[in-house]
């Protein structure tokens, strides 16, 4: 069994990056559950998505210290979900920041040093800068194509099963930006 | 090969193979992308977004009487709304085979309450058949238009959040080609007058009965039997669950889980040694069996509220904890959903915040405008009702109060069933000050077409409904139309509205910032020398403002450049990049 969650913030991608790491493991021969969210969280507010693959899955949920791998797509996100990754787990995290309105009034601070305190408590830590990566492809958007670039060299998938699956996924008029946001992240 | 597939995607692939030609509905999440799916992948089906539940029903039902196997989605609530033609068409039956699909909202993701839906089909004497996967979900769909035709009833096909936004994998199959039913003249089956619906009344109470037997042995329930020790009776995603923590248990799946069959329970009890019913929100199944004198355990120890999960589970009959997790020391920052940067409703709650109005709304986008710092918006009880409710304040407060009250509604919330509200309050020679929110599409479930859009489900031109002329026409004769971001004339026509003696409505004009067309160019930032870090500009609630190392920053990957910030700055200190 392979669980993995995508944590992130609404509207950042995470739907897109669940969907394509479900259909590479139905590539590679597994069933697959993959739990989205839609509606009001979308509207900025904390996401998760689960991808469960195994012979047989029954539960599209993944609970505290179940998750093999967490894709966080922001910080805050990925020490909010912690709980959620098994101790020997592996996490891939952008190191991009954003303000939750909490934040934002004034009325809590930031967390100061999340990786540090993360990597206090977790051996298997990843971080990169998917941003910087997805300006450096032409577009901020796919941020989300960087982390799976990520997560693609840290799975035991074919590589080219990724790209294939990115070429089956995306719209045409976007797949070059993309496939180079991927190999920004696969080679990060 | 299987596809893997959305649990809503699933159920419109289920609709298309049983060779239903008509679908009406309205959106609500988790229910809308059904709906969605038919309009783009299955050109055989008429599709459409009606304007509220109770229509697209409607429009269901004609379509069942005129032969045709049609169907309806929406959410938990728009049930209530579509209900009385739901409840009388149980009385009528059907012609061709009619199929309401409705998704219930465990936990509460993206609604307003956590009501069941089976307690619908009881009242209603529908039968209630729940899938518990993409593939249940495919063919539960299917063989729901069988089952309606044979039983000449409506059938509801219930989904809760996890079903309908997970996906799994979907054995595709062959559309059956459908023909039309004969239309025939049958008063005693269609007219719903006393004498025929006494009639049909009782054909109803046979119904159920006779649906009650039908569930010993049909493809929609399941008994497995494994170790008997522990016996559990479950339904939809709760037997997913339960299957992940008491894989070696003996399980009686009900796939129809209204009107539920007492012989399959009783055999299934005489089969197991203790019987626990895990089911989320009502406890339906488990009074059903408490009352058939079946001995089981449930509520006692599962709560009626939010979602469940395979711990909760393991724990509560096991006693056996979820593994040990990691930690986190510190209290961290929630982070509640939020208008999107270039939100054309936050001009508008600025103003109704500035002025200190109170605020009757409903249910959309706005609904955010609760949330601080904006915190302008006072109450939210469904679709529709914040102009009646404005209207019941100013006839418990006096007219007076009207001058610091105003209601706010979405465009498409407004023909949903806001312009009822309108008329009540004209009729009934209200003052209030109506603030419709056109923002040109359907916001919060995904951006869908509606009446005031101009386009249809599938981007067809067509007639749109005029805010202005239909105000007018219910006899509003002050309307408004004003755009949010220009905050002055916006607080001026405020001002003015609700001062007025009479019923007025203003139409808060500006697209959603999401739309495609919607192109305010390049971002904002902020001029260093200039800004006084007065602050005025973070009560904006903008995500992307907020201060970095004691100064006022915008995040340029999060700003799309609207410039509200630069109107209520009084310094100057914000402008586009590029400019100077």
């Amino acid at each position: 069994m392979s669980n993995v969650m995508i944590v992130g913030v609404g509207g950042q991608g995470t739907l897109l990056a669940s969907r394509i790491i479900g259909k590479v493991a139905i590539k590679a021969g597994y069933d697959v559950k993959v739990s989205e969210v839609h509606g009001m969280s979308q509207r900025g507010g904390s996401v998760v998505t689960y991808v469960k693959y195994d012979k047989k899955v029954y539960s599209p949920l993944i609970f505290e210290g179940e998750a093999d791998y967490m894709l966080a797509f922001e910080e805050l996100e990925a020490y909010r979900w912690l709980p959620y990754l098994k101790k020997d787990g592996k996490l891939i995290v952008n190191t991009q920041q954003m303000n939750p309105m909490p934040v934002i009034t004034g009325a809590m601070k930031y967390p100061e040093s999340i990786l540090e305190k993360i990597g206090d408590k977790l051996k298997n830590v990843v971080a990169l800068d998917a941003l910087k990566g997805a300006v450096e492809a032409g577009t901020v958007k796919a941020v989300n194509i960087v982390l799976i670039g990520c997560f693609a060299k840290n799975s035991d998938v074919d590589k080219q099963v990724w790209i294939d699956v990115i070429k089956e996924t995306v719209p045409p008029k976007f797949l070059d930006i993309n496939l180079k946001a991927f190999e920004i992240g696969y080679n990060s | 090969m299987k596809k893997l597939m959305l649990g809503n995607e699933a159920v419109a692939r289920g609709i298309y193979e049983a060779g239903a030609t008509v679908v009406s509905s309205y959106p609500g999440t988790p229910s809308t992308e059904v709906t969605e799916f038919i309009a783009k992948l299955y050109d055989e089906i008429y599709c459409e977004w009606a304007c509220n539940e109770k229509v697209a029903t409607e429009v269901a039902i004609g379509a069942s009487f005129g032969g045709a196997r049609s169907m309806t989605a929406m959410k938990h609530v728009g049930l209530n709304v579509a209900a009385d033609p739901l409840y009388t068409a149980s009385y009528t039956g059907v012609n061709g085979g009619f199929v309401a699909v409705v998704a219930d909202d465990p936990g509460l993701h993206s609604s307003q309450n956590e009501q069941d839906t089976r307690n619908h089909g009881k009242a209603a004497k529908i039968p209630v058949i729940e899938p518990s996967d993409s593939e249940e979900c495919k063919e539960f769909a299917r063989m729901a238009f069988d089952f309606s035709e044979q039983f000449d009833t409506p059938v509801i096909l219930r989904l809760t959040t996890r079903v309908a936004h997970s996906q799994s994998l979907v054995e595709e199959g062959e559309r059956l080609d459908y023909k039309l039913k004969d239309v025939e003249k049958n008063p005693d089956k269609y007219v719903m007058m006393p004498a025929m619906a006494k009639k049909r009344h009782v054909i109803v109470e046979e119904r159920c009965e006779k649906i009650a037997e039908y569930g010993y042995d049909c493809p929609f329930n399941k008994m497995e039997i494994n170790d008997t020790k522990i016996g559990v009776i479950t339904c939809g995603i709760s037997y997913q669950y339960a299957k992940e923590a008491l894989p070696d248990a003996s399980f009686l799946k009900l796939g129809i889980t209204y009107p539920i069959s007492e012989k399959l329970v009783k055999e299934f009890a005489s089969k197991v040694d203790k019987i626990y019913v895990i089911e989320e929100l009502d406890s339906f199944i488990e009074d059903y069996c408490k009352s058939i004198g079946v001995d089981v355990i449930g509520k006692e120890i599962f709560t009626r509220l939010g979602e469940y999960n395979p711990q909760m589970i393991k724990k509560a009959i096991l006693g056996i904890d979820g593994p040990e997790s990691l930690t986190v020391d510190e209290q961290i920052p929630v982070r509640p959903p939020v208008m999107c940067p270039g939100c054309p409703h936050r001009g508008m709650y600025y103003i109704l915040k500035k002025l200190k109005l109170k605020v009757c709304g409903d249910i959309g986008c706005y609904t955010l405008g609760a949330l601080a710092p904006l915190s302008s918006l006072d109450y939210c009880v469904c679709m529709g009702a914040g102009i009646g409710m404005a209207h019941g304040m100013e006839k418990a407060r006096g007219a007076e109060f009207t001058e610091k009250l105003v209601a706010v509604i979405g465009d498409s919330t407004f023909i949903h069933s806001g312009i009822t509200g309108l008329i009540d309050v004209v009729y009934n020679k209200g003052v209030s000050t109506v603030i419709i929110l056109d923002n040109s599409i359907t916001g919060m479930t995904g951006h869908q077409q509606n009446p005031t859009t101009g386009y249809t489900i599938r981007g067809e031109e067509t007639r749109n409904v005029d805010l202005v002329k239909l105000a007018n026409a219910v006899g509003i004769e002050r309307v408004v139309v004003a755009d949010p971001f220009d905050l002055e004339n916006f607080e001026k026509v405020v001002r003015e509205e609700t001062a007025a003696k009479e019923p007025s409505v203003i139409i808060s004009q500006r697209p959603c910032a999401l739309l495609k067309t919607v192109n305010y160019g390049a971002p904002c930032i902020i001029d260093e020398d200039k800004c006084k870090n007065c602050k005025m500009c973070m009560g904006l609630g903008c995500p992307a403002i907020s201060v970095v190392d004691g100064k006022i920053t915008i995040d340029a990957s999060q700003c799309n450049g609207c410039t509200l910030c630069m109107n209520v700055c009084k310094f100057g200190a914000i402008r586009k990049v590029g400019d100077k």
